[in-house]
Parts: structure tokens; C-alpha cells; sequence
């Protein structure tokens, strides 16, 4: 071989293998979601889709308990919420959410095993307001969960804590030094999909309800009151936010959106009314069940700034489109489908 | 002759290295020793030096130097001082400007003091190398087109950085300067405007970017084709056409109708070249100060096709009344 083809050999050769290291196995299968020409489609790995499967996968229901004879709280001291079960159905239910959050520990995870009705070990009121959590889910956020529901095991699948969680993140060491400010963005980090978007999309839009739509209505710039005022910075945001859905539910922005015209509702598909309602959601379970739990919860429990765990898209949703892949496992848990009386 | 048909140059002339003509007396001396470089001659001249620095090279390389520093020790303080955090996230790092709070105000150096001193360095550094180009090619009795050429990449530059977020009437508009955290920007900007895609001016620098590759390759296949004919001196074939430029001109003739000629080829490379950031910077300027969303622009322009929406119409479910 010519020096001169030799030379080329090693240049090109590891460059080429360099580049393509970055891409994903084929194959890649295309589905079309939306009229001709508009690129509205989802992208898949049959691959990486058949691992997902199998870790979505809902467990099977324990037999429906006898609705017969006296009901929980007739038997049990300091039954709060599942009282108006019978004995058969609330014991059932103890089981059932002991394989779903705390498998390993058992029943001593919340109970105190010499005297269940104890209220002594901080679990046992966190789960009390879990199961509050789901009732609430499946009776006033239908718009969402719709007729599937939820479960402790939509979330938990098994662990004490559910795998995907958030808190406020770590202020880095030196943050209040003169130099390296990070606005907030430019770390490579998983929640926002390796981009550097800005990292904590939860905090201003699954926490607090800044605005998340930055186009205007306009074709031209206004004046005053009439102008669309949202920053480049503030887009970034909502990137980011946008981001981290279409991570948690292994979909494309396709999946929503029409990406000529991400404002347009019209051209839109229905997931986007949907995924509208799981942000408000995700922003009602964590001001109204996790914040007021933070002082309930171990200092071990809580985030680098002492705030408590919160809920995301990927807490659920655990990269696929619908949790589970929409198995409809709330229908056997009834005691779950309505907010219980006080 | 397999030769001209290669990546690399083949056969390498090698002789007594050339310092370069004559200076004017006020001129200060060339730097450096020339040598030759086999590897180098291969893609290109294989005479390294000498460098003509100059003060305006000095000045602007100081200036250069100190925003890239600055740039990179903000970014090795973002990582707490970790130089291998720093090697690991080097493409997500960057120096941000200020938040849109602080709009066209000098905000405190740690919340984006450093964006806006690096800005003026950084364009203090490019306008005094834009001088030199115009000098040195003065100096040479050259033409000053590679001077203008250069002039429309910083008025896109100034457009982004500076022209652009004064418009808007805050700095937090620009850019920031760091490898992904300025294509997020990218992306952010046309995602807050409704589409930069339909944005006329943007299609236009398009165009005019990937003609100028086609021209360069049309270009570059054109003249390699004819070398065996002397094309390579196309200087002389401007003035004194042979049978190289003869047969160039024939081909393109006879496969599209149409030829350049030996000296209008690089006119229409000049110009593509010119327009693309030109044109991109008018576009980049109107996104925000004149137009606030280029989709619904180009809807009332009727440059957008409607298409027929396949499902069942989505609402906003924010103008329903929906519970929050």
C-alpha cells in the first residue's frame, strides 16, 4: 500500500469510528403519527423497547377480598383512612402494599409489631398519606390517570421510596464565589436528558406555577402591554421542563407536538391535553402532599436543602409512555379509587 | 497522473524557504525562523513562518487571550475547581449572561459581570484582527476581500452579542459563551420566536451556506479535473485562457447549459459566502425587536401550508376553564 493510502487508513479509520460510537444500534422504527409531510412520528428501538417492556410490567392482583362481616375499624384500633373496609379487604390491602413498597422489611417497614395501631414509626403516616395521595389521583385527577389509575406500585415498583424522586438540587461548593455563576444551567446532567438546558425544571414549574408558555399570539413585536415579554432564558426553561417529559415517557416531542408550530394547540395531538394535566398533577400531589410531610420525614430522607422528596413525570411514568404501559391495575385495589370519608 | 486525484499532495518542491517581500520602514520585523514541514506540505504549503505580529496582532491577541482565560476559569470555578470535571463537562460549561432581570444594567461580576467584560474583550480582540487583515493585505498591495468576507462574519457575531440584545433592551438575550449552552440558545431563540425555520432571512443564509459548499465543490472538482491541463494556475488562465479553462468551461456547459468563468467563480464564491452571514444577521436582528413569531408571520403571509389536522381537534384546555 502507498504511504499516502496508509496515511489516510489511520486518519479516516478512528475518526469514522470515533463518530459513529456516538450513534444508537439500528434497527430504528418509524411510526407515523400525524398527516403526511409533518414529520409527526415516533422513533423506536425494538431493542431498547423489549428491555423497557420488561420492566414495566404490573404485578398480578391478589383475589378479590370478601366485602362481608365487620368492617377495619370496628376491629383494628386507629384505623383512619381504610376503615370502612371489611377485615378480609383491608388485610388484603396490607399485603398488597407490603410486596409493593416494602417487600424486604415487611410489616415492621411502618408497623410497630408488638402494637400495629402505634403511630410511632414516621412511615406509617407518610403511607397513611400515600394511600390519601392515590385516592386523590384516581378520583380528581382522572383527566390524567383517566380510567387506568394508579397504585403504591405505579411509583414505588417494590422500593420503599420510588426510584425517581427530586429535590431542589446542591448548590455547588464554591456558589458564592466571585466566578464559574452556572445560571442555573450548563451541567451535564440525566434529569434534562444530557443537554445543557437549565437542570431544575421541577422547583419553578412541578413546584411553583411560573408560566411556562414563552410564544405570544402575534405575528409582530408589541409595544408596552402588548408585547410577549418572555425572555430567551425563560424558553430555556420550558426546553428543559419539555425535555425531561419526553425523557420520563420515552417519546419524542412528536408524541405532543406538532414541531412547526410547538405553540398551536389545533395542531397538537390529544397526549398534549394530557400531559397539561399531569404538570398540574404533579404540581397539586407535591404542595399538597409531600411539602406538608417534610417535617414528618427523617432528616436522612430529605434533599441537600433539606426540602422533601417530590414527585416528576419520571416517577410514574419510569420511561414509557403510560406507567406500566397502561395495565389497568387500579381496578382490583377499589379502597383506592375514591378519597375516603373522613 | 493518479496524482492529481488524491487527498494528498504527492510530490512536495523542496528548496531554500522564502522570508517574503520587502516591508515599509515604519513596519515592525516578521517573527520566526521558516522551515519546512513534509507533513504539512501534503495539505497545504509546508512553510511554517514567519509570522507577522504587529501591534495590532499583539493587541489583539492580549485581548483574545484574556477573554478565552476568563472564559475558562469561569468555567473551572463552576466545577468547584475540578480540573477533570472541568476536561469532562468542557462542552457543557459556559459563561452565561446576565439574567433578564438586569436588562442593558452592569450586573454584579458573579451573576453575569464576566459575560459582559469577556464580551467587550472578545470584540475589542476581533475587530483589531479584522484591522490587521485589512493592513496586512494593504501592505502586500493585495485587494481587501478577505477583510469584508471577515466583516460579514463579525456583523452576524455583533448582530447575536450585542446589536440584537440592546434591541431588546437586555444582555440576557446573547449569547452565552460555551460549546452545547450556545446551541441550547440557538434552539431557545427559535423556540420563543415561533420557528426561526420560517424566517425568510434565515432560508436565505441557508441557501447561501449550502450553495457556498456546493460552489466549493463544484469549485475544487472543476480545477482538480483540469490540473493536467495547468488549471491549478488560474491566475494566469484568468487573463490568458488555455485549454484548461477551455475544457472546465465546456463541461459545465454541456451538463447544466451554463458555465463561470475562471475569474467569476470566485465572485459567486465571495458573494455566497458573504451573504450567508449577512442575510442570517438581518434575519437574527428582526427575531424579536420587529417580528415576535415567525410561524404566525409567515401564517399571515401565507408562506405556511395549512394542513389538515387528522384527529380530533385539540383545545387549549387553559381557555376551558379547566381546573388548574
Amino acid at each position: 500500500m502507498k504511504l499516502t493510502m496508509k496515511l489516510a487508513l489511520y486518519l479516516f479509520a478512528p475518526l469514522a469510528f470515533g463518530l459513529l460510537s456516538g450513534c444508537e444500534r439500528p434497527p430504528i422504527e418509524t411510526v407515523q403519527t400525524g398527516y403526511r409531510g409533518t414529520a409527526m412520528e415516533q422513533i423506536y428501538n425494538p431493542r431498547t423497547l423489549l428491555k423497557q417492556a420488561s420492566l414495566n410490567q404490573a404485578p398480578e392482583a391478589a383475589e378479590a377480598a370478601s366485602t362481608d362481616g365487620p368492617r377495619a375499624k370496628e376491629v383494628y384500633q386507629n384505623v383512619q383512612v381504610l376503615g370502612d373496609l371489611s377485615v378480609a379487604q383491608f388485610n388484603r390491602h396490607m399485603a398488597a402494599i407490603t410486596q409493593w413498597v416494602a417487600p424486604d422489611a415487611g410489616c415492621a417497614y411502618c408497623h410497630n409489631v408488638a402494637n400495629f395501631a402505634e403511630d410511632a414509626k414516621y412511615t406509617k403516616i407518610v403511607a397513611r398519606r400515600m394511600i390519601q395521595m392515590t385516592q386523590r389521583v384516581n378520583q380528581d385527577w382522572k383527566t390524567h390517570v383517566a380510567e387506568t389509575g394508579v397504585t403504591c406500585y405505579t411509583c414505588h415498583r417494590g422500593n420503599n421510596i420510588p426510584t425517581n424522586v427530586w429535590f431542589a438540587p446542591k448548590d455547588r461548593k464554591y456558589a458564592n464565589s466571585i466566578m464559574g455563576d452556572l445560571a442555573g444551567q450548563n451541567n451535564a446532567t440525566q434529569t434534562v436528558g444530557l443537554t445543557s438546558l437549565p437542570y431544575d425544571p421541577f422547583t419553578p414549574y412541578l413546584k411553583d406555577a411560573a408560566a411556562i408558555r414563552v410564544n405570544g399570539h402575534e405575528a409582530m413585536a408589541g409595544i408596552g402591554n402588548y408585547s410577549n415579554r418572555a425572555s430567551t432564558k425563560q424558553a430555556e426553561h420550558t426546553y428543559s421542563l419539555m425535555v425531561h417529559m419526553s425523557e420520563s415517557l420515552g417519546v419524542n416531542c412528536t408524541y405532543c407536538h406538532n414541531t412547526r408550530n410547538f405553540q398551536g394547540w389545533e395542531e397538537s395531538r390529544p397526549q398534549r391535553v394530557t400531559a397539561w394535566y399531569g404538570i398540574r398533577m404533579a404540581r397539586d400531589l407535591n404542595n399538597d402532599y409531600m411539602e406538608p410531610l417534610t417535617k414528618t420525614f427523617p432528616e436522612h430522607r430529605l434533599g441537600p436543602k433539606g426540602d422533601v422528596a417530590k414527585v416528576n413525570c419520571t416517577t410514574c411514568h419510569q420511561g414509557a409512555y403510560k406507567p406500566l404501559y397502561g395495565a389497568a391495575m387500579a381496578k382490583d385495589y377499589p379502597e383506592l379509587q375514591t378519597l375516603a370519608k373522613p | 497522473m493518479a496524482q492529481y486525484q488524491n487527498l494528498f499532495t504527492s510530490v512536495q518542491p523542496v528548496g531554500p524557504t522564502h522570508h517574503g517581500v520587502d516591508l515599509p520602514r515604519d513596519d515592525d520585523k516578521r517573527t520566526g525562523t521558516p522551515f519546512l514541514l513534509h507533513l504539512l506540505g501534503r495539505i497545504g504549503n509546508a512553510q511554517i513562518g514567519p509570522v507577522y505580529l504587529g501591534s495590532l496582532g499583539v493587541a489583539s491577541l492580549v485581548f483574545g487571550i484574556a477573554a478565552f482565560n476568563i472564559i475558562g476559569f469561569n468555567m473551572l470555578a463552576s466545577v468547584d475547581w475540578n480540573p477533570i470535571q472541568l476536561l469532562r463537562q468542557l462542552f457543557w460549561l459556559a459563561l452565561e449572561p446576565p439574567a433578564p432581570a438586569y436588562g442593558l444594567g452592569i450586573p454584579p461580576l458573579a451573576q453575569g459581570g464576566w459575560w459582559l467584560i469577556v464580551g467587550f474583550m472578545l470584540t475589542v480582540s476581533i475587530l483589531l484582527w479584522w484591522a490587521r487583515t485589512y493592513r496586512r493585505a494593504r501592505q502586500l498591495g493585495l485587494g481587501t476581500h478577505v477583510a469584508w468576507a471577515f466583516a460579514a462574519a463579525i456583523w452576524l457575531y455583533l448582530v447575536c452579542g450585542f446589536f440584537r440584545p440592546i434591541m431588546m433592551g437586555s444582555w440576557s438575550e446573547a449569547v452565552p459563551f460555551g460549546v452545547f449552552p450556545h446551541l441550547d440558545w440557538v434552539s431557545a431563540l427559535s423556540l420563543r420566536h415561533g420557528n426561526l425555520f420560517y424566517n425568510p432571512f434565515h432560508a436565505l443564509s441557508i441557501v447561501f451556506l449550502y450553495g457556498s459548499v456546493l460552489l466549493f465543490a463544484m469549485h475544487g472538482a472543476t480545477i482538480l479535473a483540469v490540473t493536467r491541463y495547468g488549471g491549478e494556475r488560474e491566475i494566469e488562465q484568468i487573463v490568458d485562457r488555455g485549454t484548461a479553462s477551455e475544457r472546465a468551461a465546456l463541461f459545465w456547459r454541456w451538463t447544466m447549459g451554463f458555465n463561470a468563468t475562471m475569474e467569476s467563480v470566485h465572485r459567486w464564491a465571495w458573494w455566497f459566502a458573504v451573504l450567508s452571514p449577512l442575510v442570517g444577521g438581518i434575519g437574527i436582528l428582526l427575531t424579536g425587536p420587529v417580528v415576535d413569531n415567525w410561524y404566525l408571520w409567515s401564517m399571515k403571509h401565507h408562506v405556511v401550508p395549512a394542513y389538515p389536522l387528522s384527529h380530533p381537534v385539540v383545545i387549549d384546555p387553559a381557555i376551558l376553564g379547566a381546573k388548574p
